[in-house]
């Protein structure tokens, strides 16, 4: 198991459960995002997700290294699925275990926040009656108040 | 010199290719890239304000100065999760 991923393979949030698991762990929090029906009022048919994957995969392993630096004992798993998803389908697991459950919440509202913020992915909506790109964040992993904004909302 | 240009997403539509190969002067940043793109295809204008880019699968800056043969990305607001 590899702790960050970009692929077009179905993700497998019980893998990452697994993988972060340690004898010290006490406490393992996970997000799943999925493909959901609806979106601003449209009714979403799919979506289709694109990578600039090098830069993805480094950009999953600096948030790593960011929520290390402030949860040391934490251990993250990051994966990002790309291509088509149908709804229902996952487009992202993270798994964060710790020794208390207080780090392990923290780290994986950490992790999803910056994967929005930093990783060079994109959502391109088909919904009933048309398409269009989802854009959302300017990328830019240097860039101290959206990291201190990720930190206030893990933290809150 | 040669460089590789990467466009994601609209961009990617946008310009109707997701590589390019352009020539630029030895000594040139990133927004010489950009702005000779953007000439070419005055629709991606609007993203000035708003893509990252990257040099070599690396962020980097619009004052990075690129190399022969670099490989120069624009991205557009990401929205991945």
């Amino acid at each position: 198991m590899i702790a960050t991923r970009v692929t077009t393979d179905r993700l497998d949030p019980a893998a990452l459960v697994q993988a972060v698991e340690t004898p010290g762990s006490g406490a393992i929090a996970t997000f799943v995002g999925l493909v959901r029906d609806h979106n601003q009022g449209r009714r979403v048919l799919h979506l289709v997700y694109e990578a600039y994957e090098p830069l993805a995969e480094r950009a999953l392993t600096r948030i790593l290294d960011e929520a290390r630096d402030r949860w040391p004992t934490a251990v993250l798993a990051v994966h990002h699925r790309t291509g088509k998803l149908e709804v229902g389908q996952v487009s992202v697991a993270i798994a964060a275990a710790s020794p208390h459950r207080s780090e392990a919440f923290a780290a994986c509202r950490y992790a999803i926040e910056r994967v929005k913020q930093i990783v060079p992915i994109w959502k391109h909506e088909y919904f009933e009656g048309g398409d269009v790109w989802i854009e959302g964040a300017t990328a830019d992993p240097d860039d101290t108040s959206a990291r201190d904004s990720a930190m206030r909302i893990a933290c809150a | 010199m040669r460089v590789t240009v990467r466009l994601f997403a609209r961009l990617r539509e946008l310009v109707g290719a997701g590589e390019l190969s352009r020539n630029v002067a030895a000594g040139a940043v990133v927004a010489v890239v950009w702005d000779d793109l953007a000439r070419e295809y005055p629709a991606i204008s609007p993203y000035a304000g708003s893509m990252s880019c990257a040099v070599n699968a690396e962020y980097a800056r619009m004052t990075t100065v690129v190399d022969e043969d670099d490989e120069v990305a624009f991205l557009p607001p990401v929205s991945g999760g």
